[in-house]
């Protein structure tokens, strides 16, 4: 938890990183920002499919509706958060020299995305038959 | 052979390639805040829809700066490379795209 507080006062404190260890070949920085904007636009993709679950699925019983899109909404907004959380801590590892940070986050989300999948499925299905 | 790897791989690809992520993050954004603009208009109020639409297009233009932003130092780079991503410059990218969620979020109840 102190380590997340850091992090954060790092996110806005661009001059403070640059005081640890030395800075790395601008290619694996470049290669992080790309990461980073990677999982950004896996963000944003999200939260696109917050939207369109909202707008384009009127049939739908509210609380599906409500339900899947705030999902999808929550799952951008993690993922988003968290992108630069990851590139902060890759950026200062690269710097000191040390390891990598390894991250749970990946399979966490492709669960939620199974889940919501086959909540979509169900609810397809249920429309059908109802 | 430290040395002839700099020759080896083109320096100019790794900037490029960085330059191109930022467009395609900002056509993600682009989808993502025309979705938006068009949920704000479907609003039953009208003057809270042109309101929320107006949010969209600042938010939009936001992040079209920042991407700009970055590109322009990506492109006025030496041969020493260009300078690495400011953590605020990223925090206000990420914080763009979570204000589009809020929004949304508000805009479903």
């Amino acid at each position: 938890m102190i380590e997340l507080v850091r992090n954060v006062r790092l996110w806005f404190a661009p001059q403070e990183i640059r005081h640890e260890g030395k800075t790395p070949d601008y290619r694996f920085s470049l290669a992080n920002e790309r990461t980073f904007l990677a999982w950004l636009r896996t963000a944003l993709a999200l939260i696109g499919g917050g939207f369109a679950v909202d707008q384009f699925l009127p049939d739908l019983r509210w609380a599906w509706r409500a339900g899947l899109a705030l999902a999808l909404l929550a799952a951008g907004v993690l993922c988003a958060l968290r992108a630069v959380n990851h590139w902060i801590r890759c950026e200062r590892a690269m710097r000191r020299g040390e390891d990598l940070p390894v991250s749970r986050f990946p399979a966490v989300l492709s669960i939620v995305v199974a889940v919501v999948a086959v909540a979509m499925v169900v609810v397809v299905l249920v429309g059908w038959a109802g | 052979m430290t040395t002839p790897l700099r020759e080896e791989r083109d320096p100019g690809l790794q900037p490029e390639r960085t330059r191109l992520a930022w467009r395609r993050t900002t056509l993600s954004c682009t989808v993502a805040a025309v979705l938006a603009a068009k949920a704000a208009l479907h609003e039953r109020d009208s003057a809270a829809g042109i309101v929320a639409f107006a949010f969209c297009c600042v938010l939009w233009l936001a992040f079209l700066a920042l991407a700009h932003r970055r590109i322009r130092i990506l492109a006025a780079a030496g041969p020493a490379g260009p300078s690495a991503l400011a953590p605020r410059h990223a925090t206000a990218a990420a914080l763009c795209t979570v204000a589009l969620a809020v929004f949304a979020v508000a805009l479903v109840f």
